[in-house]
């Protein structure tokens, strides 16, 4: 029986069964996020290793307006702080505060994608688009599918928005509040990301 | 052109029969490293087959033991047999990898010869920089002396390789690869390339022969006389997409062939015609045309 | 209006792919007109095609794979009879049709077999296994298997509209692009990969969720069964992985669709990135697949020896060992690209070390049939054919991790006779092995076992037959996808490959007739007690078929093996004779899957046939879909305690008779 003893662990687990729904959707979502960082790092690699490869176009340093950028960047951090306002709105369910929230950082979101798609016209009617050499395909690239990113995250937020007004904050309408915030959250942190790699690091060199 | 060099090569591509210094020593890390790995593989099947053997649920002889499933000394064992191993090996492994990298230079007294090499859609193009000599599917080199490669490609990647002679390298548009080898026995062989290609890639086979200085120098200097030419145009047919090329030797137009070609001075082939289906586009399509 | 697309598409000139279309197209006909004139499509629709039941998903995951398993092997078996045939003439097969078919089969068996054979058997068996009523997001799960599907179907939708890749199952660039590739082949392998991709990434975010997050009681981790934690580390790897697949693929998308330059040969493009990137997802994936089949033999070995595992945490260490080093070999798969020695030795070696860990999963499975007593049943067959098998599959494997060695074998039959000898001797035989020993758990019934067997030896027989002859194909120099040859001394080898082939083809015949036999005899074959085999997990613990709650009170673990502990103590105390049965919250069933699919599907075809407006009818209507599911107000319905007591007590009942026996024993 000594033999029983050692190999049946006689206490009971220290694992005390299934977690609740709102920690298993915030953890499934957040493994999501972990993958798509995994796939805007390959975006990232690339650039790093394309970034030299302008087959005598032009490089960022004499492409990127900093200014404007800087205006993004402002637009999209200030977004996140109304989006964790619009959190808060949905701890406390207020209605109102919410939609407020929510509605700010759809602007600002929007003044993000709107500044992004003219500086994307401004490369572009410059003769210095996607195809003109392999630097402006990872550049394009990187910075739109952040911007896509983007774009689900505003319709994202349009039906939480909608899905508020129809419902009200079921539970899981707040785990979708949830998921959606850590989305936006996570986009930032790649932003930043991108501001530092992509545009300080071409005015840098 | 003696006929010889032109016929077709013997088949032979046996890479355990080299006949060159750095296949030699590739088959030999090859042969000892499955000679390493068969010292542990063999005795575990066996003892696979012998423990399901005995302890078969009608052998009433073999010991039961339900409850048993951790040992300490088994275990420490199971962990150390595939890791002295694999060290043994791994030392096998970082030695070959340096003493056979294919970049670096064969050692000897003699002086090496320049060859450079490019695929095309779907032939070989071999260049004689120092000779003047371009030749389409066929190597002629002398015995002993080391061979220098420098590789690229004029349109999608390949893989240059001569099995009796040893290792293989990649050739990849705007860029240079390095091989290194030397035949040691006269003798025709067999090159191929060995990484897909397209459709007309099974037919990318060269030959090799491999000859007596004396010989060499006469055949260098019978094709750097020849009145065949090998110039941009001749180069821009060649670049168009076909199989079953003829083997040709001509005389080099410009010795900077290869670097054009590196360099994108020349463009990349042009692949093969927009049409989402072409038309049978080889010779060897004969059998098939007659099916339709 | 349609694109690219017009009659000039479909290849009436060949008559193989419109042969081979038309029988696909007919038999899809032939069911789908059975199951509407008998009346089954409510049947199907209810309980199958709109399930979010783990079970039911992973039993259409396994079908799924085994249909792919069919069309793989079809054009294996036109391969083996091209390169029979074609010495010194064109065979029977043109190289623009041979390259599709290598394409579509390495394609195939790698994304639509294997994948969905172990996606299917993991989705099937962990919950069950972890004591718990359902994976962590149901809806999902049934949308990750629909897009697979939707690959699936496009793959063979080129059969009859287009054509299929010819680039090899990898398209490596500047041949994949669109100078050198200018047909709508690589766009449909691209978007079939793109879509099951995502299919992919869902279940693997689902798993991951599920194994860490949802376990019943006491199912601490060093307590999980060994399928549990090679689960828990496949599914990490698809979740970090899958996504750089993503990546490239969209690279060479942008390249094709809209004239970018990540792998062109102009304006600075690089070839060599892609080749990086693809196998920084491909090596991974080698143990996305191998590593749910390594779970399979731990348990599969384990029962049928009547033992624990041997050396359970050595195992553990070992799987994640293997799940952490598999990221860093990458560099392995093109030594001959001229990386320079340092970088080829390391990467060599490091390759090397992914064989200590897999040999001492090997001794551990040796030991733990050491003091057993072993019944040879075919789920036990197929694991001792798999540790012989994969033995010499490792071997070679470690051979051309030796960079000199690779220099010479390097993408020739000897590299594909070696990742057969694992894929077919590890993914494939884990695969039966899974399906052997778990379809009496998911029908009731077990399969007729003297099929099995003969399906067992002619398979094995068969692959010795067929892919020995390729590692000596490898020596002789013969690289692979070789449309045709003119070396003598290759022939004799290519035609007994050739019978081997034909051996697996009697295989597969054999087992198809098994399941119908199976099928028919299902009477004498069933399993009342829900354990069959004498089992050890909690599987075995409920009965056969399990109902959708699986436990209709969820197990309390206090040992690594929960089930086999209770059946030892049940003469001493009888566990739960009067449970206290509450009622069941269970997820309602949802057509999301099956709509986002078939709009998936729309997009695909119309992506790759250049139908923008149709492209973006696939696209509102998939968004449409999830915001109609985002809308349901009633995700779950309950299952009333009086229900669930019934349908326990129907189990108990059944199983208390022969149960007595097998606690005997």
């Amino acid at each position: 029986m000594t033999m029983a003893a050692t190999f049946t662990h006689e206490h009971a687990g220290a694992y005390s069964g299934p977690a609740p729904k709102r920690i298993i959707t915030g953890y499934g979502f957040w493994i999501f996020l972990l993958s798509d960082m995994v796939m805007f790092s390959c975006f990232f690699a690339t650039y790093a290793v394309l970034v030299g490869q302008t087959a005598g176009g032009p490089s960022g340093a004499e492409l990127f307006d900093l200014r404007s950028v800087a205006i993004e960047t402002a637009c999209l951090l200030a977004s996140s702080f109304t989006c964790g306002l619009a959190s808060i709105a949905a701890d406390v369910r207020s209605k109102t505060w919410f939609q407020a929230a929510m509605a700010v950082t759809c602007v600002l979101g929007l003044s993000f994608l709107g500044l992004e798609a003219r500086e994307f016209a401004d490369l572009v009617a410059r003769g210095a688009g996607p195809t003109r050499s392999a630097f402006l395909s990872a550049f394009f690239t990187l910075v739109g599918c952040h911007g896509l990113h983007v774009s689900a995250g505003i319709l994202w937020l349009l039906t939480m928005m909608a899905q508020v007004i129809a419902k009200g904050f079921r539970a899981d309408i707040q785990r979708r509040i949830l998921c959606f915030a850590l989305f936006w959250h996570a986009l930032d942190i790649i932003w930043v990301a991108v501001f530092t790699i992509v545009y300080l690091m071409a005015s840098a060199a | 052109m003696p006929a010889p060099y032109l016929k077709r090569a013997p088949h032979v591509m046996n890479v355990l029969d080299p006949q060159g210094p750095i296949g030699a020593a590739d088959a030999t890390i090859l042969i000892d490293s499955i000679a390493i790995m068969l010292a542990i593989v063999v005795p575990t099947i066996i003892a696979i087959f012998a423990f399901a053997f005995w302890f078969r649920s009608s052998n009433a002889r073999a010991n039961y033991m339900p409850r048993w499933a951790h040992s300490g000394r088994i275990e420490l064992v199971v962990w150390s047999i595939p890791t002295l191993t694999i060290i043994l090996l791994g030392g096998v492994a970082w030695l070959g990898a340096h003493h056979l990298d294919p970049a670096k230079p064969i050692e000897g007294a003699q002086k090496a010869l320049r060859i450079q090499a490019v695929s095309l859609d779907w032939k070989w193009l071999f260049i004689y920089p120092d000779q003047k000599i371009a030749t389409i599917n066929t190597l002629t080199v002398p015995t002993g002396t080391p061979l220098q490669f420098d590789l690229t490609s004029a349109s999608v990647m390949n893989a240059f390789f001569i099995p009796q002679l040893g290792s293989m390298i990649y050739t990849m548009n705007g860029m240079t690869s390095r091989l290194n080898l030397r035949a040691d026995k006269a003798g025709t062989y067999r090159g191929l390339s060995s990484h897909f290609s397209g459709d007309g890639f099974s037919d990318m086979s060269f030959d090799v022969n491999v000859v007596s200085d004396s010989d060499f120098a006469a055949w260098t200097q019978r094709a750097a006389g020849s009145d065949l030419t090998f110039d941009a145009g001749a180069y821009s047919k060649l670049a168009q997409p076909s199989t079953k090329s003829e083997r040709a030797v001509y005389r080099l137009d410009d010795p900077h062939l290869f670097d054009a070609i590196v360099l994108q001075k020349l463009p990349p082939g042009p692949g093969p015609s927009p049409d989402p289906r072409p038309a049978a586009s080889s010779t060897s399509d004969a059998g098939v045309a007659d099916a339709r | 209006m349609l694109g690219r697309l017009s009659w000039a598409a479909v290849p009436y000139d060949q008559p193989i792919p419109m042969i081979a279309s038309g029988i696909v197209a007919l038999s899809i006909i032939a069911i789908l007109a059975w199951v509407v004139l008998k009346g089954h499509l409510p049947y199907l629709w209810h309980e199958w095609i709109t399930s979010v039941d783990h079970k039911r998903i992973g039993v259409m995951y396994v079908l799924l794979a085994m249909v792919m398993l069919l069309r793989g092997f079809s054009d294996a078996i036109m391969m083996r009879l091209q390169q029979s045939l074609a010495f010194h003439s064109a065979g029977y097969l043109p190289p623009e049709h041979y390259n599709q078919i290598f394409s579509a089969h390495g394609t195939i068996m790698i994304f639509f077999v294997a994948m969905p054979f172990v996606i299917g058997l993991m989705n099937f068996v962990v919950p069950l296994q972890l004591g718990v009523r359902d994976v962590a997001f149901p809806t999902l799960n049934s949308v990750g298997f629909w897009l697979t599907a939707t690959g699936a179907l496009l793959v063979n939708i080129s059969l009859m509209v287009g054509e299929f890749a010819r680039t090899g199952w990898l398209p490596y660039p500047p041949l994949s692009e669109l100078t050198y590739s200018p047909g709508v082949g690589v766009d449909y392998y691209l978007w079939a990969l793109q879509i099951s991709g995502v299919g992919t990434l869902v279940a693997g975010i689902n798993l991951v969720t599920t194994v860490l997050k949802i376990r019943t009681a006491g199912m601490d981790y060093l307590r999980m069964p060994m399928f549990c934690w090679t689960t828990l580390a496949t599914n990490l790897l698809i979740v970090a992985a899958f996504p750089i697949l993503t990546a490239t693929l969209a690279m060479l998308l942008l390249d094709r669709y809209l004239g970018f330059h990540f792998f062109t040969n102009e304006a600075g493009g690089n070839v060599m990135m892609f080749v990086n990137l693809i196998w920084a997802w491909g090596h991974p994936e080698v143990y996305i697949l191998v590593l749910p089949a390594f779970g399979i033999f731990s348990e599969v070995i384990s029962t049928f020896s009547g033992k624990p595992l041997f050396g359970y945490r050595s195992m553990v260490i070992a799987t994640m060992a293997i799940c952490i080093l598999s990221f860093m070999v990458w560099l392995h798969h093109f030594f001959t690209m001229g990386a320079g020695a340092d970088v080829n030795a390391i990467f060599g070696i490091a390759t090397m070390i992914i064989a200590v860990p897999t040999g001492v999963k090997v001794f551990n499975w040796l030991f733990t049939m050491y003091g057993g007593r072993i019944r040879f049943t075919a789920p036990l067959l197929w694991s001792l054919g798999f540790m012989v098998t994969f033995i010499i599959g490792g071997m070679t494997g470690v051979l051309l991790a030796v960079p000199p060695a690779d220099f010479l074998l390097h993408n020739s039959l000897f590299l594909v006779a070696h990742f057969h000898n694992v894929i077919i001797g590890g993914v494939l035989f884990g695969a039966f092995a899974g399906y052997t020993y778990w379809f009496p758990k998911a029908f009731g019934f077990r399969l007729y076992e003297p099929l099995g067997r003969a399906a067992f030896w002619f398979w094995i027989v068969g692959f010795y037959v067929a892919f020995m002859p390729l590692y000596v194909l490898g020596f002789l120099g013969m690289t692979r996808r070789m449309q045709h040859y003119d070396v003598p001394e290759w022939r004799p080898w290519l035609i007994i490959a050739a019978g081997g082939a034909v051996l697996i083809m009697i295989g597969i015949a054999l087992q198809i007739a098994q399941l119908v036999v199976s099928i028919r005899r299902r009477a004498e074959l069933r399993d009342e007690t829900g354990d069959p085999w004498d089992g050890r997990s909690l599987e075995w613990a409920t009965a056969s078929p399990p109902p959708v709650f699986n436990f209709a009170i969820l197990p309390k673990v206090d040992g690594e093996e929960p089930y086999w502990e209770q059946k030892q103590q049940a003469g001493e105390h009888a566990p739960h004779d009067k449970p206290d049965y509450q009622a069941i919250e269970m997820p309602r069933n949802s057509p999301t899957g099956f709509v986002c699919a078939f709009f998936a599907t729309i997009m695909g075809f119309a992506l790759i046939w250049h139908i923008w407006w149709m492209v973006i009818v696939g696209a509102f209507g998939a968004f449409a879909t999830f915001v109609a599911f985002a809308w349901r107000d009633h995700d779950e319905y309950l299952i009333p305690a009086a229900e669930v007591a019934r349908i326990d007590r129907e189990h108990k009942d059944a199983r208390r008779m022969p149960a007595g026996e097998a606690v005997a024993a």
